[in-house]
This record gives C-alpha cells, structure tokens and sequence, in this order.
C-alpha cells in the first residue's frame, strides 16, 4: 500500500521542512490545521460545492480522435482541465488553500507565480473570499506573459515584479518566501505546487487529486477500462501528481511525466532535474532533485514555457521516479510548438505550452503503438495566456 | 576549549558583551576578504560571521542578496570561503569564525567534507539558515564528530517546546533572530525582544546573540544591554557596499570601532 509523505513530511529521502526558523511555527500551524479539516465533512463539502458550482467540475475527457488518426497509432484522449473556471487545474489548489486561509482567519494570501496562472486562481479566490491578494511574478515572467498580469489586477491583485537572479519562478517564490516571514501572523502563503515544505506537497496533492479521482471513473464509462498510460507536464508537478497519485496502485497504468527539454537535454539549457539525473538538493523548503552547479549554487533553467522553468521538482515526483513507479521524460521547445499547432489546428483547441511538451510526448509514442492502446493526457491549461509568446517565436507583431 | 567559548568565558569575566559582524565572503572582492577579517578584529570584533553566498538567500533583504551576486560573480563558493578562512587563521589562531549561510552548497560538497574541512581550516560555528532542528541530524552528527559548534537560529515565533529542543542541539552560542523578517528589516522592537529573552534562557544555557535590523550605534547598544551579544550584518554590508576598494577596510573599520565603543557602554 503505498502511503507517502511520512508524518514528517518525508517521501523516503525527500521532501521535510527545510525553512528558517520564524516560519517553522507557521508550517507547523498549517500542517495541524489542514490535518484537522482535511476529512472534515463541512470543509469536504463546501470544497466540492466550489469545485462542481464555481471551477464547472467534473471536467470532461475529451477523444482526440483527428490527431490520434493523423498519428496512426494509439488512441489520445483529453482531460480538460483547460475549461475549468481561468483556465487551468491551479485553481482546485487555489480554492482548496483559500478554503483553509477563511478557517485559519487569514485575512491576506500570497503567492508566486510562472506562467501566471497560479496568479490568476489566487487572485480569483481572493475575490471570491474577499481576501486581499498579493502576487510575486519575475520581471521576466511579466514581459512573457503579459495578458495573465492585466488579468490578476482586473481582479483586484498587487503584481509585484522581483527582479532578482533569474526573474523567472524559482526567484518569485524566494520574494513571496520572505514576504511570509515578514507578515507570518497576517498571511497565508497560497502555495502554486506539490513542493515546497510540508504539508504542501501533500496538500496541494490532494486538492489536486479531483483530477485523477475523475478520470478514473470517466475513463470505464467512455472506453470500458482504465488507459494505458496517464501523461502530465511536470514543472513543480501539480497538475501531474494530480493524474497521476490516484493511478499509483493501478499497476497496469503507465505513468509518464513530461518535463521542460529547452534546447535539449544536452545543451544544460532546459528545465528538467528528474530526465538529467539532477543531483539532490535542499532549496525552497524541500529536499528534491535540484539543477545546480558543482558548488550547490542553483542554476538558470530555460524553458518556452514559463510555468515549467523550475530547477526543481516535487518530492513526490523525486520519489516516484526513484522507486520506479513512474517514468520521467523531456520535450524539447520545437516539439511542444509543433503539439501546440497541432492541436490548434486538427482539434480546435488552444493548449497551454506547458500542457504542449505533454501533448508531444504522447505524440512521439502513439505512432509505436498500436490503435486500441489508449494514452490519457492532462490538458492542464488553455493557451491564450501564451499567444504573445506563439506570435514572438513566428514573427509575428501583434 | 572551543574558540566560540573561551572567547564568551572572557567577556562574560570582563562583563561585557561580543560584538558579532557579518558580512559576505568575496565581497567586494575575494582578495578583501582577509583584510576585512583582520581590521574588524583591530576595530573590536569578538566573533566573525562569515557569509557563504547562495544564489536563493531566500531569509536575506535585498542588501545581502546583492552581496550575494558581487560575490557569486566574483566566482566565490564554499571551498572558496574555507580557503580564505585558513589565510585568515595564518595570522589569527584566537577569534572564532562562524559560517553562515544555506544548506544546499554544502549538500553539494557532502557534510563529511565539509565538516573535516571546517576543522582543518579552523572554522568554529556552522549556521545553515534553512535546516532546522527536525532535518539536521545527520549534519549535526558531521560537525560535532569534527567539533564544529552547529549555531542555531531562535525567532519570535518560537514556542516554549522548541526552545528547549535546540537548547539540547545547540552549542557556541544561539542566534536569536529579532524581528519577523528577512535581513536588514527596519521594525526592530525592542520590547518584544526584552520579554522575549527570559523565557529563551529558561532553557538556553549558552551564550545569546541577537541580530537581524540592528542598524547603527543607538540601537546595538540598546540590544546590548539585553543579551550575550550583537550581531551587525546588513549595516556593515552596506558599508562595504557604498565604499570603494581603496575605502572599504577603513570604513569598515570606523563602523566596526563606533558600534565596539557603543556596545561598551551598554
């Protein structure tokens, strides 16, 4: 049975709590309460009220059956998180976090975002929940993803710009890091994926576990059994634990994680810690596979996709690959594009690029396979947030 | 006797108290390092915290993450660090020298290197800012083998059962972090940490230094009369920050002397 993190956090070597000592308390605190309300049938319920009334949940699967035919081999099937309420899966978290900041009687959330969809969805509860919201985005995360910014400050969101290192997400969440041991009594640190210190990864887990918990009874109505394989992008790697944990003891799905390839993996410039065989490393209050250099000091990533330039990855993930439970992969730039037209253009649908590397990845292997084989993709996000980004790299001025 | 001890024993004979400068290795410059070390001990320092730089100095404000990138750019890294701190120990065997910084650098170079390195090199004290008590004890186990003082951070947020769990970790001396914020933070409270202070020592027997927003003069004496010792960092970065190489080891030396002089007084 597998039964993971420990009570301490820790997914056999990965994982725990490694932050400074002014924010233990407030770790501690959160992980108390969650436990608390976690199996609590009022807090259950209002979550699945918000999930089915306010996000559109269940989310449909969705046969891609032109592109699946163009390809010529295994059947592509879509679970499309894209139409949940803004666009992504990041809202299940964000609404499950803001459930428990109302109960813990935080008045003001925070988070860092990528791609600005965690932004987004926390800026939307905040709304909803009447919150006041502040939203850390690298500089030059703001220039790639410029609708999401407007987005969050029509939603009444501060956007602040971090400037720092990178100025991409690894530097957001340093930046909403020290916001929260500045304003720990006040704040609750709405957290974007299945990483950081425990409990999020277990709780951004399983707020995102609805995708999975779906799947798995949409997949036997649609085809009469379970898929073949489960695949999901993999920045942190919340959309993807969210497929992937409820599939974990369906021994005879293959669970395949797509992270960012860059410009290759041999190049050094790309986004993947588990395809490189990363070393493990301590940062952002979890110990997991980690880009960095011979010194320890984190390297730069490279990704097209803003939401998966990440040098790190979730502990769960670490753990995953580690006991051979799932199977982790890298797309490179080129071939998420090419999926992202694709899919565009045989589906009529506008993919996220972070969704686009998991797109390509079923792409290369359902031609080896044969036409009853079934492969289940999570369409965690829509594109329009990235058109500027497609319009750039096609010369085109909008 | 450690280093980290007899030099508190001494004070505490003197009834006074340490005065604690940070600053970053390799900033401005690897080769000032030294220099600095040396003029702080002249201008009055008991202890040395010095810096290891890391790319995510996620508990620093901005002045000591910019340190941070001079020194980084400057191509310092931890083995760099322990090489300067074995020049420094060519001409000075007596004041103690604590790193400080983050955990992952010296994940890179293993505990057990590190550890030995420390002890060849004549590091007293390590302090890793992000691994807390719950995830330190395989490193704790390296240093104390190597006799290296494991410094622990206390916060304003820290409840009564943890203060005595580090208690029994800790040795040398214990931080204790004075504000709820990041480096160099402006909302020093001085009252809040005087009704602090007694319930750390119901459990903390060591030595107690408090730093974090201690900024000038006025506000180290102040500090002072509350505690074993002062820690300056941001302050004295800023210092190295604003001055050229030509400057920087007498402005640092000035600033090091006036908050020595005020100190004394407390």
């Amino acid at each position: 049975m597998y039964n993971y993190p420990d009570s301490t956090g820790h997914f056999g070597q990965f994982g725990g709590i490694y932050m400074a000592e002014t924010l233990i308390p407030a770790v501690e605190e959160l992980r108390v309460q969650y436990l608390r309300y976690q199996n609590d049938p009022e807090f259950k319920a209002e979550f699945a009220y918000e999930l089915k009334h306010y996000v559109g949940r269940p989310s449909p699967i969705y046969h891609a059956k032109n592109w699946s035919d163009r390809l010529g081999g295994a059947q592509i099937y879509l679970k499309r998180e894209d139409l949940n309420h803004t666009g992504a899966h990041k809202i299940n978290n964000a609404i499950g976090q803001a459930l428990l900041a109302k109960r813990m009687g935080k008045k003001r959330v925070i988070a860092e975002t990528g791609a600005g969809m965690h932004g987004v969805a926390t800026a939307t509860v905040a709304a909803r929940f009447g919150m006041e919201c502040i939203v850390y985005m690298g500089a030059e995360d703001i220039q790639r993803q410029s609708p999401n910014v407007f987005r969050m400050k029509l939603l009444g969101a501060t956007v602040v710009p971090v400037e720092s290192g990178s100025k991409t997400l690894k530097d957001a969440c340093n930046e909403a890091i020290r916001d929260w041991v500045t304003n720990v009594e006040s704040t609750f640190y709405i957290f974007g994926t299945a990483a950081g210190p425990h409990p999020y990864p277990m709780m951004v887990r399983d707020f995102q576990c609805v995708i999975g918990n779906e799947a798995k009874i949409q997949m036997p109505e649609m085809i009469g059994r379970q898929p073949d394989a489960v695949i999901a992008c993999v920045g942190g790697g919340s959309n993807a634990i969210g497929l992937f944990h409820p599939y974990i003891e369906e021994k005879d799905v293959q669970i395949i994680g797509v992270e960012a390839g860059g410009y290759g993996i041999a190049s050094g410039q790309h986004a993947a810690p588990l395809t490189s065989n990363s070393k493990v490393g301590v940062l952002h209050g979890n110990r997991v596979n980690l880009m960095q250099d011979e010194n320890g000091q984190i390297t730069e990533t490279h990704s097209i996709s803003a939401g998966l330039d990440y040098p790190g990855v979730g502990p769960e993930h670490c753990w995953l690959k580690e006991i051979g439970r799932a199977q982790y992969v890298a797309i490179n730039d080129d071939e998420a594009m090419q999926a992202f037209h694709d899919l565009c253009r045989f589906e009529g649908i506008i993919p996220a690029l972070e969704s686009s590397h998991a797109l390509a990845h079923a792409a290369k292997i359902a031609p080896g396979m044969s036409k009853d084989k079934v492969l289940l993709v999570n369409l965690s996000g829509r594109g329009d947030k990235d058109i500027n980004t497609v319009a750039r790299l096609s010369g085109i001025a909008l | 006797m450690s280093r980290i001890q007899a030099t508190f024993d001494a004070l505490k004979q003197q009834n006074r108290r340490a005065l604690i400068p940070f600053f970053t290795a390799g900033d401005p410059h690897p080769s000032l390092t030294v220099p600095l070390m040396h003029a702080m001990v002249v201008a009055g320092a008991d202890v040395i915290e010095l810096g290891v730089p890391f790319s995510d100095p996620m508990a620093d404000g901005p002045t000591i993450q910019r340190a941070s990138e001079r020194a980084l750019k400057q191509g310092m890294s931890l083995r760099g660090v322990l090489n300067l701190v074995s020049e420094f120990r060519q001409q000075d065997n007596r004041t103690p020298v604590v790193l400080m910084g983050y955990g992952n650098p010296i994940e890179a170079m293993g505990w057990d290197a590190f550890a030995q390195r420390c002890a060849e090199v004549g590091v007293d004290g390590v302090l890793t800012v992000d691994f807390p008590p719950e995830e330190s004890h395989d490193a704790f186990e390296h240093l104390q083998r190597h006799g290296i003082d494991p410094i622990f951070l206390l916060a304003p947020t820290t409840e009564d059962a943890r203060v005595e769990q580090v208690a029994k970790l800790a040795r040398g001396y214990v931080y204790y972090v004075s504000l709820k914020g990041v480096t160099g933070a402006g909302n020093l409270d001085l009252s809040a940490i005087e009704q602090k202070l007694p319930q750390l020592r119901k459990h903390i027997k060591l030595p107690i230094g408090v730093g974090f927003g201690i900024r000038d003069a006025v506000t180290a004496q102040a500090v002072a009369k509350l505690c074993d010792g002062v820690v300056v960092g941001s302050r004295i970065v800023q210092e190295i920050e604003n001055s050229n190489d030509a400057t920087v080891i007498a402005n640092v030396s000035a600033l090091v002397n006036e908050l020595r002089l005020a100190i004394n007084q407390a």
